[in-house]
């Protein structure tokens, strides 16, 4: 069962909302040959660094490149796996702490294929899509944060 | 051939523009890295790798698209 997928617009202007998150799961619901889905939230976390507190992540990209490396992680993760669908989205724009910067959404029949694929595009992503994220302090300075 | 050059996070801070558009007469992306550390001296102390055609290339690979971006260590998610 191959079919083809065009690579996708990944990137959403500013936070990934709760109710985007609950209207996505919820038309999974129609999709019922899935057991499992499992899902990851990239939040954006009050980091202390040296003193100063982080308020907001402002991300940008090389957006053709890393739709393009996306796509990649996407198609890979479907030939490792045995995945019914899979969505990802990440913000670009401002995320202020607290909101929600990534979305990965995995659904396949059984719990043990959605463990392992969604671990693997979260360290996929992290590894190979430019993106970049500068972290804005309480005072407006900024830093250019370094994924560890 | 004209490049353009584009320029990412740290990196577009020490060049203060996201793209810029360069003659270049020679062949290899060790030799443009040369041109641009002329011209921005700190971008040498810097940790970044040079992508052709949306892959990652090594210092010694021929530039063949006229599209080239400079890419500092990725932070997404």
């Amino acid at each position: 069962m191959t079919k083809e997928r065009k690579p996708k617009n990944v990137f959403k202007e500013g936070a990934i909302s709760s109710e985007f998150i609950a209207e996505s799961i919820a038309k999974h619901q129609s999709k019922t040959s899935i057991g499992a889905h499992n899902i990851f939230l990239g939040q954006v976390r009050a980091d202390d660094i040296e003193g100063k507190t982080v308020s907001a992540i402002e991300y940008t990209a090389y957006e053709d490149m890393a739709n393009a490396k996306f796509h990649e992680i996407r198609e890979a993760t479907f030939s490792k796996f045995n995945l019914t669908c899979m969505h990802i989205y990440h913000s670009l724009g401002t995320v202020k702490i607290g909101e929600i910067c990534l979305f990965v959404f995995v659904s396949s029949l059984r719990r043990k294929e959605v463990f392992k694929a969604l671990e693997y595009v979260v360290e996929e992503i992290k590894a190979k899509v430019p993106v970049y994220g500068k972290e804005i302090f309480e005072d407006s300075t900024h830093q250019w944060k370094v994924n560890s | 051939m004209q490049l353009q050059i584009k320029y990412f996070g740290l990196i577009a801070e020490i060049t203060n523009c996201e793209k810029e558009t360069i003659e270049f007469s020679k062949t290899l992306v060790s030799e443009l890295l040369e041109e641009l550390f002329v011209k921005y001296p700190s971008l040498k102390q810097k940790d970044f790798k040079v992508a052709q055609n949306h892959e990652i290339v090594s210092n010694s690979s021929e530039i063949t698209n006229p599209e080239i971006a400079l890419l500092p260590p990725f932070s997404g998610g």
